[in-house]
């Protein structure tokens, strides 16, 4: 199983929070990997929020590769966090050349683009730099985004983070996402690696989908470029999530409806039993079987956490004013937050969306049988 | 030496006929109740002379041989009255004196079958035992990584929807703007398929809605029945009970013109309309419904005079192509009832059940597709149709439903899948694994009539005179004397039993893939087999 921590803070905080917080929950993964996700960036990112930042591993040939792809669009660089590698890497960790984050300028041919042409553009050109990497072997591409860093590698997370030097004032950000990665039936590949991001929307999961072929294969006949790749069966979650906010225009609460709907009595009692029936059979091949926590981040930067239907794995959300935390044991947010009052930590259960909106004032606990919100 | 009868290239003896009669002189008491339940007169009181050899102790001019009879059962050898193997005279048989015993080799039956020009006729279905069914594997079993579920104690909700499902965007779009959302049926997966009134005899049938009737009002499981190309007794139209009851529609149209004038007068709508195009058992061949069942009652149902064959076409003959088959069929049904009922045909198993499919995925009225493997079951056709036309189940369905997914659509159209299913008393598992192929329910047919009423038949070639009324246990015949052997309310009990197990093992499937939360429709990656060109062919898992 593995270990997922998530924090969300006014103030922003050096990665090495969330990775100290997977370090306290050691027992729970085998340090075969870790993956951070991190937005809301503070440092030099604070000024540019808008320049969408590549984050990825290169070879130095892959890096060649790289930029002439990117100028010939008309990418400029903007600015980019050079990563100093120590010669040798620690145990477990291969050898990179590089760890590319580095925001760019869009092409000037770019700037009439409305903000849907623009993002399907640069979802577009991430899946071709993946389809290019994929090819030779010599780029793996996390994500290219505004106000988004990720950073995934194979090994034992501290070491990583040591390797990586992470705990740099460049990388602080207020939202913080981090996986310490349990190897289960996949393969290791980092494309495998949580968390998972697309267009804004990024998630990360414990347990195993067991519905994930059928998911899939939904996903994947969408019609929708950015449904593919998969490596792992968690990364439909994300996708999930993206479906149902940017394509059928529904709230994170309807999300929930989505992977776990009612059943027939509970839905028989709920007010908005009508439209939720149509949900759920509409949208039928998405819904999960668990076991499965689902932590994740939307665009305006809320952090949320839902539980399957009836498996559910560890999973607690506590903090204070200004500073929230999800974490998949109590130990790790102890170790995040610990003045906090306690008595408000919360454990999601099957019906609960619990979730933290960008003013990180509380937490906001939704239970599936309240009323939907009104449609904004 | 003369031969005691004559020799004609039709003379058979016992042991060219498929069954043989084996009877114990020892332990028959001469009741005759053999004689008189079989019910083909296969057999029949015989006289037999016998010499006896009583040699004297001494020499003497008296001859040592006597002459006596007995009394006995004699199997009749003309392929008129040929043994159909259904052992009901070893059921009356108060001492186990009599069995019939399968032929060790290939029958002589076979080649005289045919008296007359006429070829053989039966019921039943294909007879070849075994199939891919019972060698698909559920294999991935969840373990430490994904805890099973407990099938005796958690929730399922093992449902499936029959009817036209919007995609997301359009079901959303149409909830809001208050359009046309087809209608769509939630329903337990498992259908008991298309057996008309008039196939089945009034007792059967009466069982099968009570049965039904039974399951979704006290036992709360959504099962659904199709009613065949018989129509639909008058009574039931106008009850609340035709809410469970899928109508069918097929070429002959038998029925319908009661139906449409009890339109009116319904107080619920039925389940879904199945509109027949095809039938597995006999591809390309209409229903038939031989004279000998079209008593008084039939005949008013379906509209028919009494006494007559009733054949219907092999194609609905006032349509010629798919575009007004299908499209306008389908528009017509849905008019009928307001667009409030699901409407969806029914094709066999064949190579271009892709080019249907492709028609209904653009046509938006379509509430799915049943495609009825070849070794679906029928009550009447020609031996060579059943043995010899149409195609298997499993990679039909699994080829439509990657068609779906191709095309985004494996939500939209529901696939149904018949034929076969539990033909070897492997229910769930056949039913899971095809529903794990693509299928969001199954049909089933045999099944029904040997685990609720007892039917006899088998895939050995036994009884199968399901055409003719003659059915021993009183399933498909319309004289009186004979289903009255049948008790409606122990069928509606036997029905409820299966069922009830059925849902049990369903679930000792379901739950060791750990998926409860909803049907594993298309969840391929479960299924395995050990032969690589099959697992090549449904694209699952080879498995040694």
């Amino acid at each position: 199983m593995c270990r997922l921590f998530a924090i969300t803070s006014q103030e922003p905080l050096s990665p090495m929070v969330a990775l100290n917080a997977l370090d306290v929950m050691r027992e729970g993964h085998d340090c075969s990997g870790v993956g951070i996700f991190l937005r809301d960036l503070a440092g030099p990112f604070e000024d540019i929020k808008d320049a969408p930042i590549l984050s990825g591993i290169f070879s130095d040939k892959g890096l060649k590769r790289l930029d002439t792809f990117m100028m010939d669009i008309g990418f400029m660089t903007k600015y980019k966090i050079s990563v100093k590698l120590p010669k040798i890497p620690p145990p477990g960790v291969p050898k990179r050349d590089v760890y590319l984050i580095r925001a760019y300028e869009y092409p000037e041919e770019w700037e009439d683009m409305s903000q849907p042409q623009l993002y399907d553009q640069l979802l577009k050109i991430r899946l071709q730099l993946r389809t290019m990497g994929e090819e030779k072997k010599d780029m793996i591409v996390f994500s290219f985004w505004p106000d988004v860093i990720m950073i995934k590698e194979i090994g034992d997370p501290m070491l990583v983070a040591e390797h990586l030097n992470l705990d740099r004032k460049e990388l602080n950000a207020r939202v913080i996402m981090a996986q310490g990665r349990q190897n289960t039936n996949y393969a290791i590949t980092l494309y495998a690696c949580h968390p998972f991001f697309i267009q804004g929307y990024a998630t990360m999961t414990n347990g195993e989908n067991t519905a994930f072929v059928p998911i899939r294969s939904f996903l994947e006949s969408r019609g929708f470029d950015g449904y593919s790749g998969y490596q792992s069966d968690s990364e439909v979650f994300t996708h999930i999530l993206h479906y149902t906010v940017t394509k059928l225009g529904l709230s994170l609460e309807t999300y929930k409806h989505v992977i776990t709907p009612l059943q027939e009595e509970d839905l028989h009692n709920h007010p908005n039993r009508h439209f939720l029936k149509n949900l759920k059979q509409t949208c039928r091949p998405l819904i999960i079987d668990g076991p499965n926590c689902v932590i994740g981040c939307l665009p305006d930067h809320s952090v949320f956490m839902v539980q399957d239907r009836k498996k559910l794995r560890p999973g607690v959300v506590g903090g204070k004013r200004g500073v929230y935390a999800f974490s998949s044991e109590l130990c790790g947010l102890d170790a995040a937050i610990p003045n906090r009052d306690k008595s408000k930590d919360f454990q999601p259960m099957h019906l609960d969306t619990a979730f933290v909106g960008p003013g990180r004032q509380e937490v906001t606990l939704w239970n599936q049988k309240d009323p939907l919100p009104l449609p904004h | 030496m003369e031969p005691e009868r004559p020799i004609a290239p039709s003379t058979l003896s016992v042991k060219d006929l498929p069954w043989q009669i084996l009877w114990d002189l020892e332990k028959c008491t001469l009741c005759g109740k053999c004689t008189a339940v079989c019910p083909v007169n296969a057999i029949e009181l015989g006289v037999f002379r016998k010499r006896i050899l009583e040699p004297p102790a001494e020499i003497t001019l008296e001859t040592a041989t006597a002459f006596k009879s007995y009394y006995g059962i004699r199997q009749k050898t003309d392929p008129a009255y040929r043994c159909v193997g259904c052992a009901m005279c070893t059921m009356v048989c108060p001492n186990d004196a009599i069995v019939p015993c399968r032929t060790d080799e290939s029958d002589k039956l076979k080649f005289h079958v045919d008296q007359g020009g006429q070829p053989r006729r039966r019921g039943g279905r294909r007879n070849m035992p075994g199939g891919v069914l019972d060698r698909l594997k559920f294999i991935r079993i969840s373990m430490l990584t994904d805890p099973a579920l407990d099938a005796g104690r958690h929730e399922f909700e093992l449902r499936t929807l029959l009817g036209r499902v919007l995609p997301p965007e359009e079901n959303l779009k149409f909830l809001r703007i208050n359009g046309w959302i087809p209608p769509v049926r939630e329903i337990y997966p498992l259908i008991i398929g298309a057996m008309s009134f008039g196939a089945l005899s009034p007792t059967m049938w009466e069982g099968l809605q009570m049965g039904v009737a039974y399951l979704n009002e006290e036992l709360k499981m959504p099962v659904r029945i199709c009613t065949g190309e018989g129509g639909c007794p008058p009574r039931l139209l106008r009850s609340r009970f035709l809410k469970y009851v899928i109508l069918q529609i097929a070429s002959g149209y038998f029925g319908w013109d009661e139906i449409i004038h009890a339109i009116p007068e319904m107080k619920e709508d039925p389940c879904a309309i199945e509109i027949k195009y095809g039938q597995g058992a006999k591809p390309g061949d209409g229903g038939l419904l031989m004279w000998y069942k079209v008593n008084k009652l039939i005949a008013a149902i379906r509209g028919v005079p009494t006494g007559v064959n009733l054949p219907s076409p092999p194609t609905h003959q006032t349509k010629y192509s798919i575009e007004e088959s299908v499209a306008k069929m389908i528009q017509s049904m849905y008019m009928a009832w307001g667009f409030r009922v699901p409407v969806y045909p029914k094709i066999s198993g064949t190579s271009t059940a892709l080019a249907v499919l492709n028609n209904l995925t653009r046509n938006p009225y379509a509430a799915g597709l049943a495609i009825d493997g070849e070794d679906g079951g029928t009550g009447a056709a020609y031996n060579v149709s059943m043995n010899h036309m149409g195609h298997p189940i499993a990679s039909n369905i699994r080829d439509s439903y990657l068609t779906l997914v191709q095309v985004g659509m494996q939500n939209q159209l529901p696939l149904l899948a018949g034929g076969g299913i539990g033909k070897n008393g492997n229910l769930a598992a056949n039913a899971a694994a095809l529903i794990m192929l693509g299928a969001s329910g199954v049909q089933i047919g045999k099944y029904v009539m040997q685990a609720a009423a007892g039917c006899l038949g088998s895939e050995s070639d036994r009884c199968n005179i399901c055409n003719i009324g003659l059915c021993p246990k009183g399933i498909t015949s319309q004289d009186p004397r004979l289903y009255r052997r049948l008790d409606a309310e122990q069928v509606a009990q036997r029905l409820v039993d299966l069922y009830l197990s059925f849902d049990t093992e369903l679930k000792k499937i379901v739950a060791p893939l750990g998926r409860s939360t909803s049907l594993p429709i298309g969840m391929s990656d479960a299924l395995g087999i050990d032969d690589p060109n099959i697992a090549e062919r449904l694209k699952i898992k080879y498995v040694v």
